[in-house]
């Protein structure tokens, strides 16, 4: 088990290392040069070459890569033996943008709290309705109580994020004027403000992941109480209660789990329509205005931070496999 | 099985060349580690078989689950590939011939499989289905494909109209019978049959032992039947071969081996059928093995079997028992056989563990 | 199974169906899975259903736990067990008997136990649905269980999984499972179907020890009639969702009088036989449940309903008739009739 773990985790660390090639090859390609977006509004070839060399981009590919992967781990000093001009980027470091002139890393660092708190909620959000709501439907499978909450999952499910998000940015914002207008500030700050801002976004991206999960929990519901162990379970005279949740929702919950791992992870990589639409200056917001701006070292950086938590994710989702079903842990 | 002519069948069937004879037989799976799939160690499916099938006979592979006995079934027709020994059909060593070589031979040999539900594509229509081994091999046979089939789902006993009916309009018994008509369109002179039966009702499996009994009888078919229920192979098999954890452990024609086990785990075997007859259970001693089945990753040295065994001594632990002739035609692969029938054991060993009922 | 009677063990019987009749609205319309079913069954005796698949056992064994649900079966007729009627008790009531009263043994022991849970963990959840018990008391009395079944080193193996253990230790989770709350019926639902041979001989041991030691009333649900020749004091033969022949073993096995019974004893080959001996097998299929045949519902397999005048098993049902001693079938056949057509090995020496 320990084994399965350390290789799982040693895979991850390769996976993650395979990522950070693939995203700065993505990048260098890329037809936008960097060196003349740097060059500002009086350009001359002589000062885009410039620029080209005190970027280190006329160099080998393979050292390009060397000096950014290595910035990550050891941090970086940007134009060297320039004087007044050098300035260094701690570890983690995932370059300078020099249109905001900021490194990468504060950037995100200021980005990503703002987006964990904006999936955390949402999570715990769908989760608990989409989890009840599909157990309810499985149990009444053809009744009434079933039918409407598949309606009403098949409708929230076809709408689109921004739909809901414009829709309550209007109705309770705009026009009946419930809310105040969103303004983030951390729950550290003023906790009511937060929360205010917070409760739309959060019922946003809740409200159509609820709906899947809905259907999910429901057909894995519908499925493992057909099993064999459930008949075995209302022999032995459990509660209908306990058989339902103890042991079919249990044995049911492995593709939840999944699924769940897999969204959080995306999620926590921005919620770019919901962040715009709120105001909320997260990660899914910073990577729109770099996209904007052509900033391709916060691209960059939201990129692979990004797919880092999508891997993270995959790693702790294989992990709960081990702690929910002994026969993977005792492989 | 040839009920008409057993005694000659019998006595008949040894003479002249096998149509398949397996020699050496191994079929190891691998144990691969999850980390860097790296073998670790192996299944030994099936460790070392000698077999022989004659024409016009049946052969009856017997045992319980993870014996083997389904493993080589499949190896000898090469649906997989053996890890060592040799097969040789029709008088042709198949056991290097490529996926297309194998293709002229399966007009020699094919196969029923268990599961009727699964072995028929449920897309397919029963023509499709029966009318696929003319098709695979390029026949067109005398009178066209649609009557050769419905030739054979009339020999099987089935409706030759339902010749565009899909497999779940029938039921198990017909599914099984559509198998048989399938594994009969190439007239070959063998067919294996796993678990022919064991899927179907009771009242079912003796229609089907009826028909497969009946077409043996007209076509002079050689079948090897593999079966867990010793009721059935006793009842279809001439000679039956009994495998434990991979060995064949007894090989004797049906009536001796039932009559006198030769082997303590044929003998073991036996005594646990239920006999449906009330107060049939006095008449017979029964022995309860002890113990569960070894891994057949890590079978015990010497005789496989010891470890269940009340007759093991040091010698079977040390020394691998080869299946030897004991009597005519019957090979026991065991240190201390039991007696032959007629003949009284001079070492009346008390089984630890029984219990006569 | 044993005929040493406890002083205290009761003369009337534990189970008791009257006229139980299970059936399910389909698609394609009303099946009658159980038409009709009565029999009993007395404390430390062994009944067995027989009958292949479709003939009711399995619905009938079911509706005796309580487990079909309210709103897909329809369920009229008695099931008393121990005096309480479960068709029309409370599903509360229901509920605390299943475990206590009665228990189940199924057939497929890895599928019937959980893949996530210890089997101590499964055994001790059956104690505390049961009765205020601690749970280390719990774990005691599993343990205890689990090595009367026959589980080497008890107390470690509670810690493990199913799928840690063989499949005949699983049957004796199973069993152990069934029994730790001492029921006075258990269900055994085809309980050695999965097993091999050897394996099957050993859990019947485990069974009849228990029995012994227990005195519970055991229902026996299997296909094998060698299981129920070794195994059953009494048995009842279901056929198209009803019953069609009942008697003491003996009776049953030497003087079937239902056709149907008669002819699945012949198509089963016997280790015994001689060699050459051809099978006699019924002819055609079990009947559809939505669509049954008029008249005797084994009529279209039967071979024997020309003997009977007036075509009388075309159009009307038999009734299940005595026809010896605690001995009932449904036959239109008269006992001598069926004793000159459908002859016995054991009935004489008149085998042809």
């Amino acid at each position: 088990m320990l084994g399965y773990v350390v290789k799982r985790f040693g895979s991850m660390l390769v996976m993650l290392a395979g990522l950070s090639v693939m995203v700065f090859l993505l990048f260098s390609v890329l037809p936008a040069d960097p060196a003349r977006l740097t060059c500002g509004k009086t350009c001359t070839p002589d000062v885009v070459e410039a620029n080209r060399q005190r970027l280190g981009l006329d160099k080998p590919l393979v050292e390009q890569y060397a000096v950014w992967a290595k910035g990550i781990v050891a941090g970086r000093t940007f134009n060297e033996g320039q004087g007044a001009a050098e300035f260094t980027c701690p570890a983690p470091c995932l370059g300078y943008s020099f249109s905001q002139q900021e490194n990468v890393t504060d950037l995100i660092t200021e980005a990503v709290p703002v987006t964990i708190w904006l999936a955390a909620g949402a999570f715990v959000l769908w989760m608990t309705f989409g989890l009840t709501t599909g157990v309810i439907a499985a149990l009444n499978r053809g009744r009434w109580p079933d039918v409407v909450l598949q309606g009403i999952s098949l409708v929230a499910y076809s709408l689109p994020s921004f739909f809901v998000g414009l829709m309550l940015l209007i109705l309770l914002i705009v026009q009946m004027s419930l809310l105040p207008y969103p303004d983030y500030y951390p729950p550290s700050e003023d906790l009511k403000k937060f929360l205010v801002t917070m409760v739309l976004p959060w019922v946003t991206v809740a409200f159509t992941s609820a709906a899947f999960y809905t259907r999910l929990t429901r057909t894995q519901m519908v499925e493992t109480m057909g099993e064999d162990y459930i008949r075995t379970a209302r022999a032995k005279g459990l509660a209908e209660r306990t058989v339902t949740v103890k042991h079919a929702l249990r044995a049911g919950l492995t593709p939840i789990v999944t699924a769940a791992g897999l969204d959080l992870g995306i999620l926590l990589g921005g919620a770019i329509i919901t962040e715009q639409i709120f105001n909320l200056p997260g990660m899914g917001r910073l990577a729109v205005e770099s996209v904007v701006d052509s900033d391709l070292p916060v691209i960059t950086g939201i990129t692979l931070v990004a797919a880092t938590f999508i891997i993270v994710a995959n790693f702790v989702v294989d992990m709960l496999y081990m702690v929910i079903d002994p026969r993977v842990r005792l492989a | 099985m040839s009920t008409s002519t057993s005694a000659t069948a019998t006595a008949g069937s040894q003479t002249g060349e096998p149509i398949l004879r397996v020699t050496g037989l191994r079929k190891y799976f691998p144990i691969q580690s999850s980390f860097l799939r790296r073998t670790i160690g192996q299944v030994k499916a099936v460790d070392g078989v000698e077999l022989e099938v004659f024409g016009s006979e049946t052969l009856g592979v017997v045992g319980e689950s993870g014996c083997g006995k389904s493993t080589i079934g499949r190896t000898m027709l090469k649906l997989l590939e053996p890890t060592e020994g040799t097969i040789q059909l029709a008088g042709k060593d198949i056991t290097g011939f490529s996926r297309r070589e194998m293709v002229p031979m399966r007009r020699e040999a094919s196969m029923i499989f268990q599961d009727p539900y699964s072995s028929l594509n449920p897309r397919h229509t029963v023509g499709k289905i029966v009318a696929a081994p003319f098709e695979v091999q390029g026949i067109e046979p005398p009178g066209g494909v649609k009557k050769a089939v419905q030739d054979l789902l009339d020999r099987v006993g089935l409706n030759p109209e339902h010749y565009n009916r899909f497999p779940a309009e029938f039921s198990g018994g017909q599914r099984q019978r559509i198998g048989i008509a399938r594994a009969l369109a190439l007239h070959p002179k063998l067919i294996i049959c796993d678990e022919p039966v064991s899927a179907l009702d009771v009242s079912i499996q003796a229609q089907v032992v009826n028909l497969l009994e009946d077409l043996q009888n007209e076509f002079g078919l050689a079948y090897v039947v593999i079966a867990h229920d010793l009721s059935v192979i006793r009842h279809i098999s001439d000679r039956i071969a009994v495998m434990y954890l991979g060995k064949v452990m007894e090989l004797s024609d049906s009536d001796s081996l039932y009559l006198a086990p030769r082997h303590p785990y044929t003998k073991a075997l036996l005594s646990a059928v239920p006999v449906p007859e009330p107060g049939g259970r006095g008449r017979r001693e029964r022995i309860v093995l002890a113990g569960d089945l070894p891994s057949p990753a890590n079978p015990p040295s010497g005789c496989v079997f010891r470890t269940r065994c009340w007759k093991a001594e040091d010698r079977c632990a040390a020394e691998v028992p080869a299946l030897v002739e004991v009597e005519p035609g019957r090979k026991v692969a065991c240190h201390f056989p039991e007696p032959a029938a007629g003949e009284v054991s001079f070492t009346p060993s008390q089984p630890n563990g029984t219990a006569p009922a | 199974m044993s005929d040493v009677q406890p002083a205290t063990a009761s003369r009337s019987p534990y189970l008791e169906l009257r006229d139980l009749k299970v059936s399910f609205a389909t698609e394609d319309g009303l099946v009658r899975a159980a038409d009709g079913v009565s029999f009993s069954l007395e404390r430390g005796k062994t009944l067995a259903i027989v009958g292949e698949s479709g003939s009711g056992k399995s619905v009938t064994s079911q509706a005796i736990m309580g487990l079909h649900p309210k709103r897909s079966a329809q369920i009229t007729g008695e099931v008393l067990v121990d005096g309480t009627d479960i068709v029309s008790a409370s599903e509360e009531t229901v509920r605390s008997m299943r475990g206590r009263n009665m228990a189940m043994i199924f057939q497929d022991p890895l599928s019937s136990l959980h893949p996530f849970y210890t089997v101590g963990a499964q055994l001790i959840e059956a104690v505390q649905a049961h009765g205020e018990v601690s749970k280390s008391e719990a774990r005691q009395r599993a343990i205890a269980m689990l090595d009367r079944v026959g589980i080497p080193n008890a107390a470690r193996r509670v810690e493990e999984y199913p799928h840690q253990f063989s499949g005949g230790m699983r049957q004796r989770v199973m069993i152990a499972m069934a029994l730790i709350n001492n029921p006075d019926l258990v269900i055994a639902d085809e309980p050695t179907t999965a097993l091999d041979v050897t394996v099957q001989a050993q859990i019947l041991d485990v069974l009849r020890d228990l029995q012994g030691e227990f005195q519970m009333a055991i229902l026996l649900i299997t296909h094998d009639l060698g299981v129920v020749a070794e195994t059953a004091d009494d048995v009842v033969v279901m056929y198209g969702g009803r019953v069609v022949e009942r008697g003491p073993v003996n009776e049953i096995f030497t003087r079937p009088r239902m056709p149907y019974t008669w002819g699945l004893m012949s198509s089963v080959p016997n280790l015994t036989d001689p060699r050459g001996t051809r099978l006699t097998p019924i002819p055609g299929q079990p009947p559809s449940l939505i669509n049954l045949p008029t008249g005797c519902v084994f009529r279209p397999r039967c071979q024997f309903s020309a003997h009977v005048e007036d075509a009388w098993c075309d159009t009307k049902r038999p009734d299940l008739e005595p026809v010896g001693p605690r001995h009932d079938a449904r036959c239109f056949l008269s006992v001598s009739q069926m004793a000159a057509l459908a002859p016995r090995r054991a009935d004489g020496e008149e085998v042809a």
